[in-house]
């Protein structure tokens, strides 16, 4: 295989890691059609970009594109999805204990709702983590944030989630 | 550690970032605090209800091709570039070489021969220039339409791919005094340019030869005039034009 053939490069790097490409976008765009919209332009870019992929992480890579791709085409087009969050709120957190309830009453659909209802960058990295399983400096490389700005964001991310939950099972 | 001080802690602890001395001063804080322990026990449900609930979307298999094909397409083309001065000197010296032929010849040179190196110099030009097709699609039900109102005739047109020979799109051309269809397929790394015009009443006998490398199959099928240029060799091309006389 040689170095030069970028279609043996890119069926090495990105194919491999087209799902976890599909489910970043699908669960930043929110449907399947613009997730396959934003992933086919992700993939343009990532055979553009394939030649000069020094080795390390080619996931995180990858991810860090779809995710730049996704926010490029929701500014376009749906500018009122991105709200700039205020990252240094930490201090403030109390967690209220769950509802225990409320989390075994939870089905699937629910936590997909609640997980689709949060902002955009606090979902981004719940879904890093917990669906993807990425480590804080993954997550810190593919949203292109501190470290110390990836843990509080899934702090908050799992608070709002469990209000969410909480609010579902009074109402 | 008090609970104020473990509380930024606790999520790091509960995804495995903290370091081991960190970990033993939260997790021995956690056991010795109600408090925390709710606080605890909640994030860890809320964590397996999250990984646990099959919340992964999968890349959808017709995406998956889409992007394979894509990737298959672009990388052509790239490698198509990089081969391009290549392309332009055997262009170069193709020519050199027609000129030569044309002024050792005596006499002027027959419409056949003339038909000949114009096929040629088509299959060449097609390879040069990043524009071997005009309309690219692997979808006969695509490249067939698109001739519709850009000739007067409509050339059959089938995807071959399962049997190695798929269809890559279509282009006009000029070849002998009019329009020809020009189909593209490919058989590995080979480009094959298929030509197609309506034969009018007159007959060419099958013929295959060879000239300056590339292989030329002449054959009348079904009305249609087909002159097909490639450099793959003769058996292969020869079974191409088979299956489309079928």
């Amino acid at each position: 295989m040689s170095v030069n053939d970028p279609q043996a490069e890119f069926e090495r790097i990105v194919l491999p890691h087209l799902d976890a490409a599909y489910n970043l976008a699908r669960w930043l765009a929110g449907n399947d059609h613009d997730a396959e919209d934003i992933t086919q332009d992700a993939c343009v870019r990532a055979l553009r970009f394939v030649g000069g992929f020094r080795g390390g992480n080619s996931r995180s890579w990858l991810l860090t594109i779809v995710r730049n791709t996704a926010f490029t085409w929701l500014k376009k087009n749906r500018p009122q999805a991105i709200v700039s969050i205020d990252d240094d709120e930490l201090a403030e957190i109390e967690d209220k204990v769950a509802s225990d309830s409320a989390l075994r009453s939870a089905d699937k659909e629910v936590l997909r709702a609640a997980l689709a209802d949060l902002p955009l960058e606090f979902r981004e990295a719940l879904v890093l983590r917990e669906l993807e399983g990425l480590s804080y400096k993954e997550i810190a490389e593919v949203a292109e944030v501190p470290v110390g700005t990836v843990m509080s964001r899934l702090a908050r991310a799992r608070r709002l989630l469990q209000e969410h939950l909480n609010r579902k099972e009074r109402s | 550690m008090n609970c104020t001080e473990i509380y930024p802690l606790i999520h790091a602890y509960a995804d495995g970032e903290l370091d081991l001395v960190r970990s033993l001063e939260v997790e021995r804080h956690i056991k010795s605090c109600a408090g925390c322990t709710a606080k605890w026990d909640s994030l860890r449900s809320l964590q397996s209800k999250l990984q646990n609930s099959k919340l992964v979307y999968r890349a959808p298999d017709s995406l998956r091709k889409k992007i394979k094909q894509m990737a298959g397409g672009e990388a052509r083309e790239t490698r198509r570039s990089d081969l391009q001065w290549i392309w332009r000197w055997l262009a170069a010296g193709a020519t050199a070489f027609a000129v030569v032929t044309l002024l050792l010849r005596p006499v002027g040179i027959s419409e056949h021969e003339q038909l000949m190196a114009e096929a040629v110099g088509s299959h060449v030009r097609s390879l040069m220039q990043s524009h071997l097709t005009d309309v690219a699609s692997s979808d006969q039900h695509t490249v067939k339409p698109w001739f519709d109102g850009k000739l007067d005739f409509a050339p059959a047109v089938k995807d071959f791919a399962e049997q190695g020979y798929p269809l890559v799109g279509g282009r006009l051309d000029y070849l002998g005094g009019h329009d020809v269809a020009a189909l593209v397929y490919r058989r590995n790394k080979h480009v094959i340019n298929v030509f197609v015009w309506p034969a009018k009443g007159e007959t060419v006998k099958p013929d295959t030869e060879i000239r300056q490398g590339y292989v030329i199959i002449n054959r009348d099928m079904n009305g249609m005039r087909y002159c097909i240029v490639s450099d793959l060799n003769e058996k292969e091309l020869g079974d191409l034009v088979d299956m489309m006389g079928k």
